[in-house]
């Protein structure tokens, strides 16, 4: 008895079945949000230590798929203590007014695979701007784990103005790279 | 009389001992204003550069510290001279090392510090140095403060090496100064 159950199980596992899973427990302490911005040619690391994400995303049923990514500004860590500081004035984040960003999906492409690519709506410090991010999605058992980069023009926000404006210093593309651990929810 | 012309060419340094040698000098004078005028600046793009191009002549004077070893190590620089005493010879030699371990340790911690506080040193803004250390504050901060001590010990040092020089030229009056210097004929 125990056999069949067993081998019932596991072709449960291989079935199509299994693909038709959606995933929408997102596992804050497992997933990562990181950045990497250029200083005179440099390439700087950074991340932000405090975001939220809901997800619903099944791979059969991507019309269905939504994500919805809340981060608080204000856990940034760019690299080093001056520039965290810095980095919350008015010509940066001015995350006293604007203390979180935001990402809403609108629509979401599969690309063959496991990739995918996310459509939707970022808002910085006051400003919306439509963006598109590639990832993988690969399932291991009960999870998801959703990787994915894209490029976001800091001007496009308003990030760094003023003496900041200058691309020379502080590059206007700052790649953002998602990493996030999602499991299956009832 | 042949012989002692020949004594008097042998006991002058190289050409190529004192293009490097007063090159770095200066070199080393800018970098040691810059590393103090630097760090106190609030953080603005000037600042960025600043630190890059200080990081970028450290590399540079790094290299030629290192091309400068090599060429003391192959070709031996004149001889002290003779009247001077035991602990002199001692000190004077015990100085040079020193020179020359602060001239390749300053650079080094500045290198190791970039690394460690998560800035990588891309020379010239083109050429990528290798990180020898992972991302680690404490550890960042720890060689700021070696770095800075050990660039107040080597100007303790040039300043001794400096009076050294000068006190053998006005009160010794030997060739331990001028030989390091071109001749401006």
């Amino acid at each position: 008895m125990r056999k069949i159950i067993a081998t019932l199980m596991t072709g449960l596992a291989f079935s199509p079945l299994a693909q038709a899973i959606e995933f929408n427990q997102v596992q804050a302490e497992k997933s990562t949000l990181n950045f990497v911005y250029k200083q005179m040619g440099v390439p700087v690391d950074g991340s932000f230590k405090k975001f939220s994400a809901q997800l619903r995303f099944d791979p059969v049923k991507l019309n269905m798929a939504n994500v919805t990514l809340d981060l608080d500004v204000t856990s940034i860590d760019t690299g080093s203590d001056e520039a965290d500081d810095e980095v919350a004035t008015k010509v940066w984040f001015n995350s006293k007014v604007f203390p979180r960003a935001k990402f809403e999906s609108a629509s979401f492409k599969a690309l063959g695979g496991n990739r995918y690519e996310v459509t939707g709506k970022m808002s910085i410090k006051g400003r919306t701007q439509t963006v598109s991010a590639p990832f993988t999605l690969n399932q291991q058992g009960n999870s998801a784990i959703v990787d994915g980069t894209f490029v976001l023009k800091r001007a496009d926000y308003a990030i760094g103005e003023g003496l900041w404006s200058d691309f020379g210093t502080v590059a206007n593309e700052i790649q953002i790279k998602f990493h996030f651990v999602a499991n299956a929810g009832k | 009389m042949q012989h002692q012309q020949q004594l008097n060419f042998s006991n002058r340094y190289t050409r190529t001992a004192m293009s490097l040698h007063w090159f770095m000098a200066v070199l080393l004078i800018c970098l040691f204003a810059v590393g103090i005028y630097m760090h106190e600046l609030p953080l603005s793009p000037w600042k960025l550069q600043v630190y890059s191009w200080h990081k970028w002549v450290g590399v540079t004077a790094f290299i030629l510290v290192l091309a400068r070893l090599a060429w003391r190590l192959t070709h031996r620089p004149p001889p002290l001279p003779i009247n001077m005493s035991r602990s002199a010879e001692f000190i004077a030699h015990a100085g040079h090392a020193l020179l020359y371990i602060l001239m390749i340790a300053i650079p080094l911690t500045g290198w190791l510090m970039s690394s460690a506080k998560g800035f990588q040193t891309v020379y010239f803004g083109i050429i990528p140095i290798p990180d020898l250390l992972a991302k680690n504050k404490e550890l960042g901060n720890l060689l700021r403060e070696v770095h800075e001590i050990l660039n107040f010990i080597l100007a303790a040092v040039v300043v001794g090496h400096t009076g050294a020089a000068i006190k053998h030229h006005l009160i010794n009056k030997d060739d331990v100064l001028t030989r390091m210097l071109p001749r401006l004929k």
